[in-house]
């Protein structure tokens, strides 16, 4: 597999570097610790789960790394510079639960929306649009509407919206939660055989420990009150991945790891 | 994602508000002054004031707009404008002799109101509690009775529904000259322009409430043999509370506009729509405003009423709840 | 509140069969309630009268207190048909001078709450200090301020299509204000954090985002407003001597005791409110044609 030009670049810079970064609700009557020192370093082109329980902070530390919340102690940098400044330099993409597409815009419209606030010429958005939107094997709904479309092809034209303007980083928060366990195998794999041509950073949240075992180079397990980490653990499977690895016993050891850490965290 | 600091709460609200408050004490004290009277010539230092005061107004009002926490602090914001509206209004009319016909000063109109109580008070009587209560309450009910029968008899749904709403396409202006001449000049003429305004509006949001009740519900009172009499009384009706009191809010600033339009075309020598409209080609502009405020205020109070009965009777309904 | 369902071809029959029985009991309600008229002026007191002879002669009286159907739908065929269109005896006419005053209105009052909504979504303090009392105002009967109005604006020199025009104006502008805050609000947290990720401007958050979800919001309150505006253009024309529009109309049938000619003004007010009504419904569904909830 030839390597990404991405990652040619700058890979000495990490992708994401959180340091000892906390975020409390609610100082001053009921303090809420939503993350309690947080450290965590992600390489580009690495594909990193957040797992854990609900009130973990998975999601929390996800949308302190897009600048949808701010981290009240600590540092956060993305691609060395703040959420606030990456958010502006458009570099990342970043999947909702959600497909949050917008009902008045055909499948095409919905991928060209971010193409469009970025101020590109008109024929530009249409032409990389419909690019992305085969990558996701959509071809031939262009001009459908959102509401004709099943839920995991809704949730593929999300992720074509969200990898348009070839952000360098893309995060997800439980993009499949959703979806029917065989329509979220299939679009499992194929998320992997993007990532595995793309090589771009993922930063992925999810519930699920097979999804997380399958996707990841590194699964991080967190754990509630305060949301911390518990474990990182390295994935040893091969990068080049198909479905059937999960009956591997490489994969049911790292499952085991998970759950193993899942359970420390929720004695603790 | 707006910073926390820019959004006081707490103590720090409770102080801004005590000092925007304090500026308008303020600005009432020099409306009264020798400044702001009618005889003093208006110079550079009253203007130059009166700037001030814009200044304050607007800086208060923003900086009340700005503090969350409390609920209050939303409702005063908004009073605190209305009030400096008024005085401005006060102010600008009497600083700048702005004649009595175009505009008012709030003071005259409050005069005004109180001059004429009596003839207020009649008028009052005659249009409201006479015309719209008992167009409101026929119209109301026949809108209600109807939509059962609708309910009951598919046929009637299907014919009588759209004819019905033909009703709502029928501008008002236009009936009130044909029931003053079928009903006569009297209140009878003005509620049933009010009867045919709150009709439509009834009939079909008690369909709709009607309709409202789930499916799972309705399989439950099956399952008990209950018949539709039952159903209709138990189940079908409190699921409808919310749409029907939509309806009566609606209905009831249209029954009110309805009654004072309608008396725009004729009246006996009495009604706030007679009032406003005479006083009106006389001239008597402060009376015409004092009948405005009364119509006004009665319109916000028939709507609280409805508002706090609601609350009593659709305390269960998600919206309701959700206002604790 | 819930709209009425369109009719289809299954209630052709039963709207037909309503149609009818409306028409029957107009014209029994016709003789019952000008029996009394015609007996009096109508009828030779002397002579003989038959029963035939009675609905004959409500049923074609001069000033009838309910005019026969026919009898409305010969005066609307007559004003349409045996008069030239600029000539005031000519219904279309004064269709006109009430519509365009209704139109001028409606566009001002829908381009100021437009304008108005935008600006009460995007600034916290007219969102505290003015929405309360915007929404307020829905619950005041503000038709009752037209005497008001005109009378400063004919003061000032204004008259002809301005005054009526300003009525209907601040009728539609309420409907429309309150609609759009709703309708602007209404994109969830998701779409709108969605943007924020796409570092789009507040711009293009209003333009891509905020201005098509509150179309749905917005085309109701227009259907309200157009109507409303109509009925506040009539009411404007009842102060000013009444020349020409259909409220003038109305107010010299009823001066002079023409039944007929209050009814066939009612009726042509009636059909411009649903014209009116149904233009505005058509480009609803033009613009929204395609929508549906994902």
């Amino acid at each position: 597999m030839t390597q990404s030009p991405l990652l040619s670049q700058a890979s000495t810079v990490p992708a994401v570097q959180v340091t000892q970064a906390s975020l409390i609700y609610n100082p001053l009557q009921a303090p809420v610790h939503a993350l309690a020192d947080i450290d965590l370093s992600i390489a580009p082109g690495e594909f990193v789960s957040l797992i854990g329980p609900s009130g973990c902070g998975k999601t929390t530390l996800l949308r302190v790394i897009a600048d949808l919340e701010h981290i009240t102690s600590g540092s956060v940098l993305v691609n060395g510079v703040s959420p606030h400044e990456a958010r502006l330099a458009r570099a990342y993409g970043y999947v909702f639960q959600a497909p949050a597409l917008f009902p008045w815009r055909t499948v095409l419209g919905n991928v060209k929306l971010p193409l469009q606030i970025q101020g590109r010429s008109s024929a530009e958005c249409d032409a990389i649009a419909r690019q992305h939107i085969e990558r996701v094997g959509l071809s031939g709904f262009e001009t459908k509407y959102p509401w004709q479309l099943s839920g995991g092809m809704q949730q593929r034209a999300s992720i074509a919206r969200a990898l348009s303007f070839e952000p360098r980083i893309l995060m997800m928060d439980e993009p499949f939660g959703a979806l029917d366990e065989i329509t979220r195998d299939r679009l499992n794999e194929q998320l992997q055989q993007l990532w595995q041509r793309e090589r771009r950073t993922v930063v992925f949240v999810t519930h699920s420990i097979a999804e997380a075992v399958y996707l990841s180079t590194r699964i991080v397990v967190m754990s509630p009150r305060p949301g911390r980490i518990v474990r990182v653990i390295e994935s040893t499977l091969p990068d080049e991945r198909h479905l059937g690895l999960r009956d591997s016993p490489e994969f049911v050891a790292l499952a085991h790891a998970v759950r193993e850490a899942l359970a420390d965290g929720h004695d603790e | 994602m707006t910073q926390s600091n820019s959004h006081p709460t707490g103590s720090s609200g409770l102080m801004t508000a005590g000092l925007v408050l304090g500026s308008l004490a303020l600005a009432f004290v020099f409306l009264g002054s020798s400044l702001a009277s009618n005889e003093t010539p208006k110079d550079v230092l009253f203007w130059s004031a009166a700037a001030g005061l814009s200044f304050l107004a607007v800086w208060g009002i923003r900086r009340l707009a700005a503090i969350e926490g409390h609920a209050a602090f939303a409702s005063l914001t908004a009073t605190v404008f209305g009030l400096w509206i008024v005085y401005f209004w006060q102010l600008l009319t009497v600083a700048l002799d702005v004649p009595r016909v175009l505009l008012p000063a709030p003071w005259l109109i409050m005069q005004s109101l109180w001059e004429h109580v009596p003839t207020l008070t009649r008028d009052f009587f005659q249009t409201v509690v006479k015309a719209v209560v008992t167009g409101w309450v026929l119209g109301c009910s026949l809108g209600f009775g109807v939509a059962l029968a609708i309910d009951r008899l598919p046929f009637l749904q299907r014919g009588l529904l759209p004819i019905a709403s033909l009703t709502s396409t029928i501008p008002l202006v236009g009936v009130a000259p044909i029931a003053v001449m079928w009903f006569g000049f009297d209140w009878q003429s003005k509620a049933a322009v009010v009867v045919l305004m709150t009709f439509f509006p009834m009939l079909v949001s008690t369909l709709a409430g009607l309709q409202a009740s789930n499916r799972l519900e309705r399989e439950l009172m099956h399952s008990y043999a209950a018949n539709y009499g039952r159903t209709l009384w138990s189940l079908r009706l409190p699921s409808a509370v919310p749409f029907l009191f939509s309806a009566l809010k609606v209905n009831a600033t249209l029954a009110l506009i309805g009654a004072i339009v309608a008396e725009f075309f004729g009246s006996p020598t009495s009604g706030l729509g007679f009032r406003i409209s005479t006083e009106a080609t006389r001239m008597n502009m402060p009376l015409v405003w004092a009948a405005v405020v009364v119509s006004a205020v009665t319109g916000s109070l028939v709507y609280a009423i409805l508002v706090a009965w609601e609350r009593r009777i659709a305390f269960w309904h998600p919206s309701i709840r959700g206002q604790r | 509140m819930a709209t009425t369902s369109k009719p289809s071809v299954s209630s052709i029959f039963p709207i037909t069969v309503i149609l009818l029985a409306v028409v029957v009991a107009w014209y029994g309600l016709t003789v019952y309630l000008n029996a009394p008229g015609a007996i009096e002026r109508v009828l030779d007191a002397l002579s003989p009268w038959t029963w035939q002879d009675l609905v004959n002669a409500t049923l074609n009286m001069q000033r009838p207190v309910l005019p026969a159907p026919h009898q409305v739908a010969a005066d609307l065929w007559t004003s349409l048909v045996d008069w030239p269109l600029d000539s005031p005896r000519n219904l279309l006419y004064h269709v006109a001078v009430t519509g365009e005053s209704t139109l001028v209105g409606f566009a001002m009052g829908t381009a100021l709450g437009l304008v108005l909504s935008i600006c009460i979504v995007h600034s916290r303090t007219l969102d505290r200090a003015l929405l309360p009392w915007v929404v307020a105002s829905q619950s005041v009967p503000v038709l009752a301020i037209a005497p008001i109005v005109l009378v400063i604006l004919g003061s000032m020199g204004f008259s002809g299509v301005a005054p009526k025009a300003v009525i209907a104006m601040y009728l539609c502008f309420f409907p429309v204000t309150v609609a759009m805050v709703q309708g602007l609000r209404s994109p969830q947290v998701i779409e709108t954090e969605m943007m924020h990720t796409y570092a789009a401007s507040r711009w293009q958050a209003l333009w891509m985002l905020r201005l098509p979800a509150a179309l749905p919001f917005l085309f109701p309150a227009l259907r309200v407003g157009i109507a409303a505006g109509l009925v506040g253009a009539m009411v404007a024309e009842l102060p000013t001597g009444a020349q020409a529009g259909l409220g003038a109309r109305l107010l010299t049938g009823s001066y002079y005791g023409q039944t007929i000619q209050i009814w066939s003004a009612l009726v042509m007010s009636a059909l411009l409110g649903l014209t009116l009504t149904g233009i505005v419904a058509t480009i609803e569904t033009l613009v929204l044609g395609n929508r549906r909830q994902a």
